[in-house]
């Protein structure tokens, strides 16, 4: 059993102390807004916050996140999420979708970071989520449109 | 499937999966042992057995497992073929990486072998100041020694580096799919010390 | 993506031998008699507002809280046919679009098979081509008869009442919504011919900012839902060992470790290999690991890419199928003084889409329920039932949102249906299971786009291209299928040579021949298909025959059009006009190359400023101008050539599958490059007008960007890259 704090709420969970927290939170706990894309971290579709930092989950064993607490996709909240979120919608930024809770992560993580990021600070950021659709060119507008929001 | 667990379900197959050949050719074979200090002892000249000391010692520094992560620019190279790390990740401020793409946004504190990613407490790119990339074994002893580019460290502190800092000791423990350092890192230690004691010579060229 | 544009699929496709091989029938447009008809199972199945609900058709559903919802046959994988199957029925019924909502279609060919195919399914670029009409016509009939229940219920004539935003009114001051008059219409009789809007009356159809897509809240929310996403109770995760190499088959296997693992439930052999079951996906995996498989390989294809090369470049030497000929280009580049040569080699290419194959399935041995990214439903709905021993109609399938695709999903075999009814059979009734594919399975898992060569001469004399020929050599994955005649005749598979037997360029001695050598590589259709290969060599050998001609790249190209390609002719000079045209360069760092393409029954031309950074092109500006016929979603347009774009960058740059000695190379996204946010450019759209019926927007903004992108390196003085990929290639 491995005790996991996962959006506020622990949850014991019988898997195996090298199981990924990516399948820990899919197939244990059921949330299923963190996507599997690779298994190797190369494509950023599994990123949750462990203690408020981006992390990749499908190569963090359970055994290694303690009690940190993990926040998915499904419990972002704060004023960069809204910004980023709305501006997501607004942009009509995903295709298939299948990435975007990753690139939203990221991109929520980037703006906590960094107020008012330059395109390459965003390339910086969000070279680590691929998007095979390649919606990059709205997921760049988007961060900035939310960049603009949170300054008013 | 992690490609760890793709390899070592290929060999249970009794048969080699993909990842072997074309794309993934290894850099050249590097001196998979260091020789001990004793064998140095046939070099009569004092300067000249440190300096060959540095040489050995250079098979572990000029070795992927060392150089990718003291490149000469911002960006860190990865695997034996020593080709530039993707994703695209920077040193940034402080070594460790850029805002929403730190190193510990996949580099966790151990390697994690079912997905072939490497960990350490504190995975980091080394200062600039520290970059070995592109440098002749002669420059980067001299670097070594210069402790505005070492971190502040007499010889002293560099052989307790090299032996106590887990990161540098990583190199010896790399995990699935990456070859190891030359030698052992006490061999290393040691070919350091006697280095350091013979006056930390640095090879002329 | 499937093979063919709308009216190519109209002339060849035999609907009839479609049927064939899929065993059901035939009907277009179903409209049934009065709405209560809707009598269908799987229509009846999808009454989000329950009785009250009105259906005037197989595609609507008016609810008391006044939603709609378009039932859609096309999946959605990221092209948008929820957004634009939508925005047709809703202008036709003057709705609100706050007011619409879109869903999957349930597998029944008889409401919804796809009027280019004459089966349900997607591809082909052909959901709103096939669509435009059906969908007006649904819309108009829903407004026609929610029109008339209001005019009952208010007891004024139908012609007086008038129909805004959602909004029923008439000049008494009446006024209702759709809501409370949807069980009143569900009662009337459906009319024959509502009639259809005129253009100039558009509301949503073609209007900037009128519509956003429906999908896009919950995606941006982690809260669509993914055949991976799917959870049922006493639910088994299955992966699958599958032969290393292609052709490959089980010999022998000992699961006795694979058992021990904590969470593996069983081990069964299937049709494409050895099925782990267990309670999640990491004791799948661990369980997979453990496995002992011995492979018979004695069938097994054992070339490699430089072996295929090799082989195709001498076939590529030899009299191969005509394809396409005019005059007689051999003895013109015999007699010539300027011969221009040029091979081109194209590797094998995984689709790779994010989200990998995966299925669920449940049944109890009488019934059965598929859930999954199914892009060919009516097959899959069939092969599925086979393989159970079910009659079709015990058997349902619900069309999932699929992560990608780009052809992956749409398959000629039927093998991920295949295989998830083989792993749900193998383990019995009463065990849901969820086939997952992993990244590696994906990669190694065959149905590439097929690995291409085309040998290319060309005469040029007094500054003009005076003969053309074009050899090329690659796998058919249509010949020998039951699908053959879909695009086959007179032997000639159209998806090997579409693009390259007929060029825009007019010229004199022309001659296309193709070779389709039989290799054990499961090959596929990829976004653009044949345009992927076709787009590429015609475009950069043009441009090098142009140059050679001391022509410009885009008033060449104009030239060479005569009068017969107007669409052509347009895209390239609104591109050029968008770009600000003065020729290639470079200027400065930087160059530019133009590349045109029609696919799909769209044109489209782009533009590519490209310099070369730290040995590696670097593509900073993509113009691009496209002519679909009537834009109905002119942002979802937009998103297609972006996308497309960055799609055909990324391969065209860096994508490759290798095979060594017949066994895959590249894993993972680590090998298997992918395009990253930092490699995709300012890409600048324009929608070229046109009153002309839509056609395609998913795969046409794929084949022109490599070529503008090669023609560009040329004009910083390199040469246009012959073989694929431009960077890091590893044959």
């Amino acid at each position: 059993m491995v005790s996991l704090k996962v959006n506020g709420t622990t949850h014991s969970v019988d898997v195996d102390d090298d199981t990924p927290l990516l399948w820990a939170i899919r197939d244990n706990i059921g949330l299923t807004g963190t996507k599997f894309g690779c298994g190797v971290a190369q494509c950023g579709a599994c990123t949750v916050y462990v203690d408020g930092q981006p992390v990749r989950s499908c190569v963090t064993p359970v055994s290694a996140v303690g009690d940190s607490e993990i926040t998915t996709i499904e419990a972002i909240t704060g004023k960069e999420a809204e910004a980023v979120q709305a501006a997501w919608t607004a942009r009509d930024v995903p295709q298939c979708g299948y990435c975007q809770s990753g690139q939203v992560m990221s991109a929520v993580a980037l703006l906590k970071e960094n107020k008012k990021p330059t395109d390459r600070d965003i390339d910086l950021a969000m070279n680590g989520n691929l998007c095979r659709c390649a919606t990059y060119v709205r997921i760049r507008a988007a961060i900035h449109d939310a960049a603009r929001a949170l300054e008013i | 499937m992690r490609s760890g667990l793709l390899l070592s379900a290929a060999a249970g197959f009794g048969l080699c999966l993909a990842g072997s050949a074309l794309t993934l050719a290894q850099a050249p074979p590097t001196a998979a042992s260091l020789r001990p200090v004793e064998s140095f002892g046939t070099i009569a000249n004092q300067r000249d057995r440190s300096v060959a000391l540095f040489a050995e010692m250079g098979k572990v520094i000029q070795h992927p497992r060392c150089m990718n992560c003291h490149p000469a620019t911002e960006r860190p190279r990865q695997t034996d073929a020593r080709r530039l790390h993707q994703p695209l990740v920077v040193r940034g401020k402080d070594g460790h990486g850029a805002p929403a793409m730190a190193c510990t946004t996949c580099h966790g504190k151990q390697n994690y072998d079912p997905a072939r990613i490497p960990g350490d407490g504190h995975w980091a790119l080394a200062p600039a100041s520290m970059a070995w990339e592109g440098k002749s074994l002669a420059q980067i002893c001299e670097q070594l020694k210069d402790q505005n580019r070492n971190g502040s460290r007499d010889l002293a502190g560099l052989v307790k580096h090299v032996t106590t800092d887990t990161l540098v000791l990583w190199g010896w423990k790399p995990g699935a799919g990456r070859e190891p350092a030359p030698g052992t890192p006490e061999q290393f230690g040691a070919l350091m010390q006697a280095w350091a004691d013979t006056g930390a010579a640095c090879p002329a060229s | 993506m499937t093979a063919h544009d709308p009216n190519l699929s109209r002339r060849n496709l035999s609907r009839r031998t479609w049927l064939k091989g899929a065993g059901a029938l035939v009907i277009g447009l179903h409209l049934p008699g009065t709405a209560r008809a809707q009598s269908s199972g799987a229509g009846a199945a999808f009454r989000p507002g329950g009785n009250a609900t009105f259906a005037p058709n197989a595609f609507i559903r008016v609810a008391p809280d006044n939603s709609v919802t378009v039932l859609v046959k096309h999946i959605e994988f990221g092209q948008g046919p929820f957004t634009g199957l939508a925005t047709l029925a809703a202008e036709e019924m003057d709705a609100d679009w706050s007011q619409m909502r879109s869903e999957h279609a349930p597998a029944d060919v008889k409401l919804y098979a796809n009027l280019a195919f004459g089966v349900q399914g997607t591809g082909g670029s052909t959901a709103i081509a096939n669509s435009w009409e059906q969908m007006r016509k649904a819309g108009a009939t829903a407004r026609a008869m929610l029109v008339q229940a209001a005019a009952d219920a208010w007891k004024v004539p139908a012609a007086e009442i008038t129909v805004v935003s959602g909004v029923i009114s008439h000049a008494s001051g009446k006024q209702g919504r759709f809501g409370e008059f949807a069980e009143a219409a569900s009662k009337l009789p459906v009319p024959e011919n509502a009639p259809l809007k005129p253009a100039s009356a558009y509301k949503l159809i073609g209007k900037e900012g009128a519509v956003k897509r429906l999908d896009s809240y919950d995606k941006s929310r982690g809260k669509a839902q993914f055949t991976i996403d799917i959870h049922a109770p006493n639910m088994l995760t299955v992966v699958v060992a599958r032969p290393p190499r292609f052709g490959g088959k089980v010999a022998s296997f000992d699961a006795a470790a694979t058992l021990k693992v904590k969470g593996v439930v069983d081990v069964k052999q299937i049709g494409s290999g050895v099925a782990v079951y267990a309670t999640g996906m990491w004791p799948a995996l661990k369980g997979r690991e453990a496995l002992k498989v011995s492979w018979d390989e004695s069938a097994a294809e054992k070339r490699g890419s430089r072996e295929l090369i090799a082989e195709y470049r001498a076939l590529a030497r030899q009299k191969g199928t005509t394809a396409g000929k005019h005059g007689d280009a051999e003895a013109v580049l015999a007699k010539a003084d300027k011969v221009v040569e040029a091979e081109f080699v194209f590797p094998y290419l995984a689709h790779a889409p994010m989200e990998p194959l995966d299925g669920y399935l449940q049944w109890d041995g009488t019934e059965a329920l598929a859930r999954f990214g199914s892009q060919f439903q009516t097959t899959e709905h069939q092969t599925i039932a086979a393989i159970l021993g079910l009659p079709p109609e015990k058997v349902k399938l619900e069309t999932m949102l699929a992560g990608g695709s780009f052809g992956r999903r749409a398959q000629v075999s039927q093998h991920l249906a295949a295989e998830l009814a083989m792993a749900a059979k193998a383990i019995g009734p009463n065990r849901p299971v969820k086939l997952v594919w992993t990244r590696e399975d994906d990669l190694a898992g065959g149905y590439y786009r097929p690995l291409f060569v085309h040998r290319m001469r060309g005469a040029v004399k007094d500054g003009k291209i005076t003969a053309w020929a074009d050899n090329i050599v690659g796998q058919s994955f249509f010949l020998g299928t039951p699908l053959e005649a879909m695009v086959v005749k007179d032997g000639i598979d159209a998806t090997s040579v579409e693009g390259a037997n007929e060029l825009f360029y007019e010229i004199a001695d022309f001659n296309c021949e193709v070779a389709n050598p039989k290799v054990g590589v499961p090959t596929l259709w990829w976004r653009s298909v044949g345009h992927t290969h076709t787009g590429y060599a015609v475009e950069c050998f043009i441009d090098e025959l142009l140059q050679a001609a001391g022509q410009d790249p885009l008033s060449g190209r104009i030239a060479l059009m005569g009068d017969k390609h107007a669409r052509a002719i347009a895209v390239l000079k609104a591109v050029g006009e968008m770009a600000n045209w003065k020729g290639p360069g470079p200027v400065g760092d930087r160059a530019r190359g133009v590349a045109v393409v029609e696919s799909f029954g769209s044109f489209v031309a782009q533009i590519a400023e490209v310099s070369f950074v730290d040995g590696e092109p670097k593509v900073h500006k993509v113009w691009c101008a496209v002519d679909c016929g009537v834009a109905v979603n002119p942002d979802v347009i937009r998103a297609q050539m972006e996308g497309g774009i960055g799609f055909g960058l990324g391969h065209a740059l860096y994508g490759e599958l290798t095979l060594d000695q017949g066994k895959p190379v590249q894993a993972n996204f680590d090998s298997y490059r992918s395009l990253r946010i930092q490699e995709m450019p300012e890409v600048e759209v324009k929608i070229i007008a046109s009153t002309v019926a839509p056609t395609g927007v998913g795969e046409p903004g794929v084949p022109p960007i490599g070529p503008a992108v090669a023609n560009a390196l040329a004009a910083l003085g390199q040469q246009r890259p012959r073989q694929l990929p431009m960077v890091g290639r590893t044959v």
